[in-house]
Order: structure tokens, then C-alpha cells, then sequence
């Protein structure tokens, strides 16, 4: 809403308040006020001129030559390019020495040869937005009334000597989408009294009701109507001062029957129509539901189709208006207009809301009925538009409105405690305090010993229990004024649960190890939002996405970093290592929440270990990431637990993967992306994981015991076994812990050898194999009866063959 | 015979003084000092020597033999010294040649943010609960006091799934989720971060994906004083003990009253400049007193409970904390933007 300082006083005195002040008290009690400007703001030096005299200039085809009498004795040639400037008009002159929008100097000039001594303007010179400018100037230049006094200051005429206070309205704050509201509600802050108008307009002996019947079908979407008629109307520009309150409202000027309506809208917040009675085409106003189907054609000449869920307001057959939206242009007022019916409504929030969303259009009128009007404005505002209609566009009202009422919503009575009061803000305010608030609400109010009961106009349809009342109290007696303290009761734990500490040690490890945390979006195209799942199933669809790269809740995380890396590589960021925890989500049964699982995903790529002057350049590789799995299974106290597996993955290298298990369970994977894919995304050799974290931090694990320190010492068996070269490590290993007594405690590959010394289609992996005894001191016979068994198995099972 | 002796020890001890290195000295003491050198073979000729003069002779052949063992003693550690300084000087290297960069990366400054506030609330008696970022409308909005066909749906254009089930808007679904949960008991005490999600087209201020982190307290007594007291305290926390802290009414169809909560500008110190535009004061976030509606829904009695919900965006804290200016950057994971934020204030 946009509220104009000087308008404003036409209600509440502002004596000894600025624009400025005023915007900082509204802000503080009740609504922030987004900006303050002033309108001419760095202008001046226009003034009011006659054009005396106007000729085509000798030299150019499009230009004329004008002398301006600037009302201060001065004649001046200017020369103007307007296709619209004639003789005998008043005209805004900015003079020479004059400075206009954008620091815009005008000087002395000479055009083709002829002088001119400042410039003829149009209102988009002076700073008026075009959309604002009415059709018949948007093309050339502004003409005043002929009234206007000349020589007088032209921004001042415009009623630019104003400022605007933007306020930027909350939706229960609906009260404020009019003039007289926001009076209310500075009153209110400055304790002050609201001037209302008081329309007074003289009426003809015929009724309104000897022209219209007026009829509701709807009533619960339409309790009240009220037609007025005023006949006889003049169609012409609407006052200066008026267009001017319009147009700094952010509202374009038509003629003086439309901005009137307009005008009364911004003073009442009420929405208004006018219709031209003629054009009806009966005598007869009848409001209902849309038929479905029906069609009607609005101003904006664009043919809309409507629907059951529609209001229109009808001449009894044909829809004449899409109500509380927009006018139908069947009966637009026009230049010939000579009565007028004017509506004035009370249309409830849901079927008006409907119908400018379905149809798009947001209007000024849709936009207040949506929020709530007051009821009790519907008729003043008629009264106040009919009297303006006389004032200004010669019409003659007539006796009486009629009106289709069924309106049952009134004033809420409200009471509270003044205990309830002091006890939710935590202050001590006394009753004789809250009564004075109240009072300057303008609210009646009943005190019965400590509870006050409140009488609440229906302009302020947001207030309906004591809590709204308490805000009311809050906001007036003022937040500066409430003490600071701290919620005093039963204190409680303030703890992480398990699996929020466990996360925290996630992302801390993988930080420590190099990886750096990255958050990317959750929605995705079909293609990602697939790639990599580790469960394949129909990824989870927007109703109605904003693109197509943003349609789909992905089911993995991998392909959103991998898009990460590309983005970094782009921007010669080369060597990369990133980690993200986060949901995925898989599609569940009709009309179930998805499931969210959380998800550990990483890539890395470039260099891993690097050093330059001490020439150390170590690519990742996939033990680097494995490496990094494995620290991380480690610390969560699962490394025992956990399998890893070759496996054939749709976008990863094939020799290059593996499949992550807990239990036996296959919770993610490990390896290297598809050298094709590497190459789709422009990446180098990237190695990339993901891992349902959820299955990691909710594995059950042992509580953390201490284990005795070996007293004696342990005994190393270095093997090196030659085998096929299909057989993993991880097999041998497998066989070697299962075949070895509870003395081997530890068992790793320390040498793998594939060299040309060996025989075609074997490699040799050598093992290094630790036993001890908790109890004694092993003796070599111990040791060589358990190792003999290892020898054993890896040689029935595996083939191996002791390396000679 | 005794002469010998004497120049014996004067020649060993001038071949001492003079040995370059510990090989020569060796070869020193093996000449001298050894089974076969000239000692032995004076001492040889004892046997010629007197009962009374033997001992004599004895005793001044070991004297003798001590002092070059103890001349090639000293001149061993001397030797042995000047080897290391030689060694050390050897190995000198260039100090300020760059060390081997520790292995080390970092939390995403949202994550800083989030764990910072949320270290903060843990201190303070909260506890953190999360929710699915896919929501059923009744939690997003219904239970929070907003009705289908309610004005203030507007505010927040969403991403639907079904009618019924939608990208959460905001964490206060979370709230409503727990509320439901403790059955009608307080104290609650939560704090609620997460992703949320609302139709916008991603530019330098508003992105479709971003994170909010909500606290809210019910119990008996809970109090407008209490909120503005623990706001005040997250505010000096985040933002410094010089921040004052403003409330202004605002609206939130949830809480009534509704406050918005502005910090002191720091760039001006409350008297106005470009960053707070001329107010003195930046906006952070929005709190109020739980509506009613919103208890009684959850069934909570709320003639007996009353609590307070205050709700704000990471985003928008790390903005003004670190002066980070495009959104988008949170989401395009740049290393250079998310290294910046490794540093411990």
C-alpha cells in the first residue's frame, strides 16, 4: 500500500510529525514501512506555462515552435517536439536552469537553428511511472485543466510535493489497504482522532429503485449489495488533485466516473464498479454462481470461460461482471455514458480468491476482497462515490440505493484477563493502561473487575480472541518496553541424540581426512534423479515442477556432486575431494510420505597427495577412497563388520567397483566412474562413493570395552602365495582368518607382485600374519601347528602356492 | 729404557695432536697402544731390568699408556664433535620453503551456521528433532493454523507432489510433528533445522532449496519476555555482545503475537547507512507467541501452556555474518567459497 503524507492529514493531524518519523512509528507499533520518497525528489524550476503561440519550425518537419508565457512576466521561445502541444494550452515547463529526473539539466539551446529557452513535458520527464500516465498523454505531453493558474510551481500542481510511505502489508493487516485504515492505525500511534468524511449528496425525486431490482442467488458469497444510480453524468477528466492521489497511489486515471470508484477504493478500501446503466441491457442486477461454461468478456477485452466456482454479477440472463475481479466490457462506462449504476459490495475472501486465481488477474478490487473488506464501509462508500459523482462529473444522484442484504457478520466482542495480559507478555501493566490502548484503537471497551471486554470494529476483521487483543496491547504499549528474561521451569537435557552425534563424527572425520563439505539440491532431472540409486525405483515427481532440470526428488546424491565437480573444473578448480550427507527419496505407496533415507556420498578427483618442489604429484586413486571408507567404518567401531565386494555398477567403471556390505547387506558402493560418463561430464579419473548413512549410524554396535594390553610377545609369519590371477585378496584373506587359530590376531597384505617373472595368468600377493597369545609366551611349535593350517586351507581352497 | 718410554708418549701424543680424522686415530691406537706395538716391545725388555726397578717400570709404562689412551680419548670427542658440525652443516636446509600441506577439509558454512545456533540451543536445554522434508499439507500448513484456501498459503508458493503431500515450505512442520508426539506434556524444548523448498526462481536472493532453523518452547508461564531475553541471547552470540536487538510486530499465521526481530547494523552502529538502508537496524527473523489454534490442534490445553516459536534462514545469517553476497553460492559448492569457511573465529 502505498499512503501519501499529505493525503493522510486529510484525516489525522500529523502536526510536528515527518514523513520520515512517522514511517519509523508505524514501523515499530504495527507495520514496516519498506521505504519513504519523496516525489520530486531532485527536481525543480517547472512551472505552469501557456502555450500563447504554436508553429510548425521553419526547419524541421516534426518539431514546433512555441511561445510560452511563464506567468512570471517572461514570454520565452521554446521549441517541442510533442505531436500533441497547441496553442492556448497550460503546459509544465521546466525552464532553463531547471533539473528534471536523473540529473537532468535543461539549458539553452538551439534546435535547427531556432532557440529554445527550456522544455515542454511530459509526465514520464517528471518522473511519473509510464504505465501510470493516462492514455492521452502517454504519448506527448501533459495539458492542465485550463483553470490552471500559470506561473505557479508545476510538481506542486501534480501534487508531487509529497512523500509516500510504502507500507508493506502482512495478510491479517487488510485493514491497512485503504486510506481511512491506515488513518486508524497512525491515530492510534499518535494518539490523536480520526477526521472522517462525511458524504452528503444532493438527491432527485426518483429512486434508484424505479431503475434497478436488485437479487442475490449467492448469498453466502454475497451478503450485501448495494446498487446506487446517478444519471445525467458528464464523462470527463476527473480533477487534478484527484489523478494526482491516483497516480502517486500507483493508479492510472481514466475518466471521472472510473477514477472516482478508484479513488473511493483507495479511501475506503472498499472496491466499487461503475456500469453504464444503458449498456445493461435490463433493469435488472441478479448475482449467482457462474454456469459452467458460461463466457463473459472482461475489460481487458481478453474472453474468459467460467466455471460453477465462479461469481458473476449478471443482468439477469448475461454475466455483466466477474464479481470482485474486473467489469465485463459489454457494459464498460464510455465516453457516452450518461447513467451510471454503481455497485458497492460485500463479496467474501474464498470465491473471489478462486476466480482471480484461476483467470490470473490480480486486481486491486480481487486483491482487498480476497483479505476481507468491512462490511461496514459498503454503503458510505456509495454514499461517498454518488457525492463525488455530482461534485465532479455533474451527475444527479438518485433517492436512495437498493440493496439485497443478508449480511449477519457484525462487530466481535472479545474479553480478556488483565492476568492473561501480563502473563503472556511478562510485564506489569495496570488496567487503566490497557483501557487507554484500547481507546486509542478507537475500540469500546467494559472493565469487570480484572477482565476487559472489547467491542472491535469489523474494519478490523483480524481480531477475534484474546491472544489478537494481548498483540494489540503488545504492540501499543511497545516490545522496547518488554523486559528480556528467560523461560523459568523444569530444566531439561540439551543433548544430540545418537545418530545426530554419530553424523557430527562423520563429517568431522571426513573432513579431517581432506573432504570438504558440499550441499546440493534435492531436486533433479529424471536422468540423475535416477543415476547411481542404490534402490531402483520410480524417483518421486513434482505436480507441477518449475523446469525440467529441477522436476524429480532424486534418489542419490552422486550425481548431483559429480555436477559439482564439473562446475569446479570449469573454473580451474582441479583437484577436488567433496562429501555431502543428505536425503534421498524413495517413492512409497499412493498417498504415503516418501521414505527419506539419509545418504554419505563423495567424489574426489585430481590430485590426492602433491608437493610440488619436493616433486610429489599423487593422483587418487580407488585405495585413496577405499582408504577413506575404511578409517571411516573404523571409528564407527563396523570395520569387522563390513564387506567389500567387485561389482558391475551402471555408470562406474566395471573393474573398478565395489559393493559396500554391513552384515551382509549391501549399503552403497565405491570405485571409479565410467571412463564414458567421465567423459560426458568433462571430468579426469573420478572416484566416487555413496553410502546409506542411515543403515551406517543406526548399525547396532558393542559399548566401547577396554582390552588388556598383550603382556607377551607376538610372532610374525610372512607369506607370499602364487594364485590365479582372478583371485582376490579378499578371498585369501577370508580363508586365512577363518582356517587360523584365536592365536592369528591380524592378517594383511604387505606385497603383490604381477611382474614377468611370474607364470602367465598367476600373481603372488604376500600376507603378513601376527599371532599372540593373551596368556603365555608363544612357543615356535604353537605357532607353526596354527600356520601349517592356514598353509592348508589357502592351498585346498584357493590353489595358492607358496611363493619359493 | 725409561727415555724410550718418554718419547714414545711425547711421538704417540704429537701423532694424536695431529690425526685428521677418527681412521688415523684408530690406526694411532692400534700403532701404539696395540699387542704388537713399540710399548709392548720396550716392555719386553723388563726382564733385564732389577726386582726394585721393575715395578718402577711397570707403573711407567701404564702411565705412559694412559696418558695416549687419554689424548686419543680427547681427541676422539674432539674429532667426533667437528664429524656432526660437519654432518650438520650438511644437512642445513632452506626453512622457508613451503611445509607439506596437512590433509584437511570443511564443514559448509550453512553447517557452520546450523551447528553454531544449534551448540548454542543444546547449551541452553534444547534438544535438535528433525522431520522428512516431504510433508504432508496437514503438517505444513493445516496444524500450523493455516487452513487450505487461507491468504497466507500465497506468502509461500510450494512445490505440491500430490494435493495432499508437499516439499515442506518451512521446518515448522517439525514442530507441529513434536508437539503432536509429546501428547499435550511440556516442557518442549527444540530446535528445528533442516532444507526447505518454495516456487522461486533462483537469482542472487532467493533460491528453490534452502535451510531455516526454528526453536520452540512450550511449558506453563512461557512468556513475550522469554522470547525477547532468549532472542537477545542469540542475537550477542551471532552476531556480537554489542548488538542491541528490536522487536516489531510482524504476522505469522502460526504464532499471535507475531514480532519480527531486527539486530543493530554493525557497519553504522544503528545510525543508518547503505547496509541497514537507512534504518540502523537488520532484519533476521521472525518469532511470536504460539497461536492457540496451533497448541490446541497439537492438544496442548491452551489455557495452560503457552510457548514461544522463533524461525530464520542460515542463509540469510551467514550473508550478513560473512558478507556473502549471492545465495546461489551456497548451492554451486565452488571449492574457493566453501575453503573460505575452514578458518575458526
Amino acid at each position: 500500500m502505498l499512503v501519501s503524507y499529505n493525503w493522510l492529514q486529510e484525516y489525522v493531524d500529523l502536526t510536528g510529525v515527518s514523513a520520515q518519523e512517522l514511517a519509523e512509528k508505524i514501523t515499530k507499533s504495527g507495520i514496516e514501512v519498506e521505504g519513504v520518497e519523496t516525489l520530486n525528489d531532485g527536481m525543480r524550476g517547472v512551472v505552469v506555462g501557456h502555450v500563447l503561440e504554436c508553429e510548425k519550425h521553419p526547419n524541421a518537419e516534426k518539431l514546433n515552435k512555441t511561445l510560452v508565457d511563464l506567468g512570471d512576466g517572461n514570454h520565452v521561445q521554446i521549441i517541442c517536439g510533442a505531436p500533441n502541444v497547441g496553442k492556448g494550452q497550460k503546459v509544465a515547463v521546466a525552464t532553463v536552469g531547471a533539473v528534471l529526473p536523473g540529473n537532468f539539466k535543461i539549458k539553452k539551446a538551439k534546435l535547427r537553428g531556432e532557440e529554445s529557452n527550456g522544455m515542454i513535458c511530459s509526465l514520464q520527464e517528471l518522473g511519473f511511472e509510464a504505465k501510470l500516465v493516462a492514455k492521452e498523454y502517454s504519448e506527448g505531453i501533459f495539458v492542465f485543466p485550463e483553470d490552471t493558474e500559470i506561473g505557479q510551481d508545476a510538481l506542486n500542481a501534480l501534487g508531487r510535493a509529497d512523500q509516500i510511505l510504502e507500507l508493506g502489508l502482512t495478510p491479517n493487516r487488510a485493514d491497512c489497504m485503504s486510506m481511512l485504515g491506515v488513518a486508524y492505525e497512525v491515530a492510534a500511534i499518535l494518539g490523536k482522532d480520526v477526521k472522517l468524511p462525511q458524504p452528503k449528496a444532493e438527491t432527485t425525486s426518483e429512486s434508484a429503485s424505479d431503475y434497478i431490482k436488485v437479487s442475490v442467488d449467492a448469498k453466502e458469497d454475497n451478503p450485501l449489495y448495494v446498487a446506487k444510480v446517478i444519471k445525467n453524468v458528464k464523462i470527463g477528466p476527473s480533477p487534478l488533485w484527484m489523478q494526482a492521489r491516483l497516480m502517486a497511489a500507483g493508479i492510472r486515471p481514466h475518466n471521472n466516473v472510473v477514477d472516482i470508484t478508484n479513488y473511493i477504493l483507495l479511501e475506503y478500501g472498499q472496491p466499487l464498479h461503475a456500469f453504464d446503466y444503458d449498456r445493461l441491457g435490463s433493469k435488472e442486477i441478479l448475482v449467482r454462481r457462474a454456469k459452467q461454461g458460461e463466457e463473459i468478456v472482461t475489460l481487458d477485452e481478453t474472453k474468459r470461460t467460467l466455471t460453477a466456482e465462479h461469481l458473476v454479477i449478471t443482468n439477469g440472463s448475461e454475466p455483466v461482471a466477474l464479481a470482485g475481479v474486473m467489469g465485463g466490457a459489454n457494459s464498460e462506462v464510455s465516453a457516452d455514458t450518461t447513467t451510471v449504476l454503481l455497485e458497492s459490495a460485500y463479496f467474501t475472501g474464498p470465491v473471489i480468491r478462486k476466480s482471480s486465481k484461476d483467470h490470473g488477474l490480480r486486481s486491486e478490487a480481487s486483491s482487498r476482497y480476497e483479505k476481507g473488506v468491512d462490511p461496514e464501509r459498503v454503503r458510505p462508500a456509495a454514499e461517498r462515490a454518488a457525492e463525488l459523482m455530482a461534485k465532479y462529473a455533474g451527475g444527479e444522484v438518485l433517492e436512495s440505493s437498493v440493496e439485497a442484504d443478508s449480511l449477519t457478520v457484525g462487530p466481535a466482542v472479545v474479553s480478556v484477563t488483565l492476568d492473561k495480559i501480563n502473563s503472556v507478555i511478562g510485564a506489569e501493566l495496570d488496567m487503566k493502561q490497557v483501557e487507554e490502548i484500547f481507546a486509542k484503537l478507537q475500540f469500546e471497551t467494559s472493565v469487570d473487575n480484572d477482565t476487559i471486554t472489547v467491542t472491535v470494529p469489523t474494519r478490523r476483521g483480524d481480531i477475534s480472541i484474546e491472544e489478537d487483543l494481548i498483540e494489540e496491547v503488545a504492540r501499543l504499549y511497545g516490545y522496547d518496553n518488554v523486559p528480556k528474561t528467560l523461560p523459568i521451569g523444569a530444566s531439561t537435557p540439551g543433548q544430540l541424540s545418537p545418530y545426530q552425534q554419530k553424523r557430527r563424527v562423520v563429517r568431522r572425520y571426513l573432513e579431517g581426512a581432506g573432504l570438504y563439505q558440499a550441499i546440493t539440491y534435492s531436486l533433479t532431472s529424471r536422468e540423475k534423479a535416477t543415476q547411481y540409486a542404490l534402490e531402483k525405483r520410480e524417483p518421486v515427481q513434482l505436480a507441477m515442477p518449475m523446469s525440467e532440470d529441477r522436476s524429480l526428488l532424486r534418489l542419490s546424491i552422486v550425481p548431483q556432486l559429480l555436477e559439482a565437480l564439473k562446475y569446479n573444473l570449469a573454473r580451474q578448480n582441479d583437484s577436488l575431494a567433496l562429501y555431502e550427507t543428505g536425503a534421498v527419496f524413495l517413492k512409497a505407496e499412493e498417498g504415503d510420505l516418501p521414505e527419506e533415507r539419509e545418504h554419505l556420498a563423495g567424489a574426489v578427483t585430481g590430485l590426492w597427495e602433491s608437493h610440488p618442489w619436493q616433486g610429489e604429484k599423487k593422483p587418487v586413486d580407488f585405495f585413496v577412497v577405499k582408504g577413506l571408507l575404511e578409517g571411516l567404518f573404523a571409528k564407527l567401531g563396523l570395520e569387522s563388520r563390513i564387506s567389500f565386494k567387485g561389482a558391475e555398477i551402471a555408470g562406474m567403471h566395471p573393474g573398478r567397483t565395489a559393493q559396500v556390505s554391513l552384515d551382509g547387506a549391501v549399503i552403497g558402493f565405491v570405485g571409479q566412474v565410467h571412463p564414458k560418463v567421465e567423459k560426458d561430464l568433462d571430468l579426469k579419473e573420478t572416484y566416487v562413493f555413496e553410502l546409506s548413512l542411515k543403515a551406517l549410524l543406526e548399525a547396532e554396535t558393542a559399548p566401547l570395552q577396554y582390552t588388556s594390553i598383550p603382556r607377551f610377545p607376538s610372532i610374525t609369519r610372512d607369506i607370499a602365495l602364487v594364485v590365479d590371477k582372478e583371485k582376490t585378496a579378499g578371498e585369501l584373506q577370508e580363508i586365512i582368518v577363518e582356517a587360523g587359530s584365536k592365536l592369528l590376531k591380524e592378517v594383511h597384505v604387505f606385497d603383490l607382485y604381477e611382474g614377468e617373472r611370474m607364470e602367465a595368468g598367476k600373481k603372488s600377493i604376500a600376507f603378513s600374519l601376527k599371532y599372540f597369545d593373551p596368556e603365555k609366551t608363544l612357543t615356535d611349535e604353537d605357532i607353526s601347528k596354527a600356520h601349517e593350517k592356514v598353509l592348508q586351507a589357502v592351498k585346498e581352497q584357493a590353489g595358492a602356492v607358496l611363493r619359493g | 729404557m725409561q727415555e724410550r718410554l718418554k718419547e714414545l708418549q711425547a711421538e704417540a701424543l704429537e701423532k694424536v695432536a695431529q690425526a685428521a680424522d677418527l681412521k688415523e686415530l684408530n690406526d694411532i691406537r692400534v700403532a701404539y697402544l696395540g699387542k704388537k706395538g713399540p710399548i709392548t716391545e720396550v716392555l719386553k725388555g723388563m726382564g733385564k731390568l732389577s726386582a726394585e726397578e721393575r715395578p718402577k717400570m711397570g707403573a711407567l709404562a701404564n702411565e705412559v699408556r694412559d696418558m695416549i689412551s687419554g689424548g686419543i680419548e680427547e681427541k676422539q670427542i674432539e674429532l667426533e664433535e667437528a664429524a656432526v658440525q660437519v654432518k650438520l652443516a650438511a644437512e642445513k636446509i632452506d626453512v622457508t620453503l613451503p611445509g607439506r600441506p596437512a590433509k584437511a577439509g570443511n564443514h559448509h558454512p550453512l553447517t557452520r551456521i546450523i551447528e553454531e545456533i544449534e551448540d548454542l540451543f543444546l547449551g541452553m536445554g534444547y534438544s535438535v528433532a528433525e522431520g522428512p522434508e516431504v510433508e504432508k499439507d496437514y503438517y505444513n500448513f493445516e496444524a500450523l493454523n493455516l487452513p487450505k484456501g487461507h491468504p497466507a498459503r500465497d506468502m509461500q508458493d510450494s512445490f505440491y507432489i500430490t494435493e495432499e503431500i508437499l516439499l515442506r515450505t518451512h521446518t515448522s512442520p517439525v514442530q507441529a510433528r513434536t508437539m503432536e508426539e509429546r501428547q499435550g506434556k511440556g516442557p518442549v524444548k527444540i530446535i528445528c533445522p533442516g532444507k526447505v523448498y518454495r516456487r522461486d526462481n533462483d537469482d542472487a536472493t532467493h533460491s528453490h532449496q534452502f535451510t531455516q532453523i526454528e526453536g520452540l518452547v512450550i511449558d506453563e508461564n512461557i512468556r513475550l519476555s522469554d522470547l525477547k531475553g532468549t532472542l537477545d541471547v542469540f542475537a550477542k552470540k551471532m552476531f556480537g555482545a554489542d548488538r542491541e536487538i528490536r522487536l516489531r510486530p510482524s504476522f505469522f499465521p502460526f504464532t499471535e503475537p507475531s514480532v519480527e526481530m531486527d539486530i543493530s547494523c554493525k557497519m553504522c552502529g544503528g545510525k543508518g547507512c547503505s547496509t541497514c538502508k537507512g534504518t540502523g537496524w537488520i532484519e533476521i527473523l521472525g518469532a511470536g507467541m504460539v497461536h492457540p489454534n496451533v497448541l490446541e490442534m497439537a492438544g496442548y490445553d491452551s489455557k495452560k501452556y503457552t510457548g514461544f516459536a522463533f524461525g530464520m534462514g542460515p542463509e540469510r545469517i551467514a550473508m550478513l555474518k560473512y558478507g556473502v553476497d549471492d545465495i546461489r553460492h551456497f548451492y554451486t559448492n565452488d571449492i574457493r567459497f566453501v575453503k573460505q569457511f575452514s578458518v575458526t573465529e
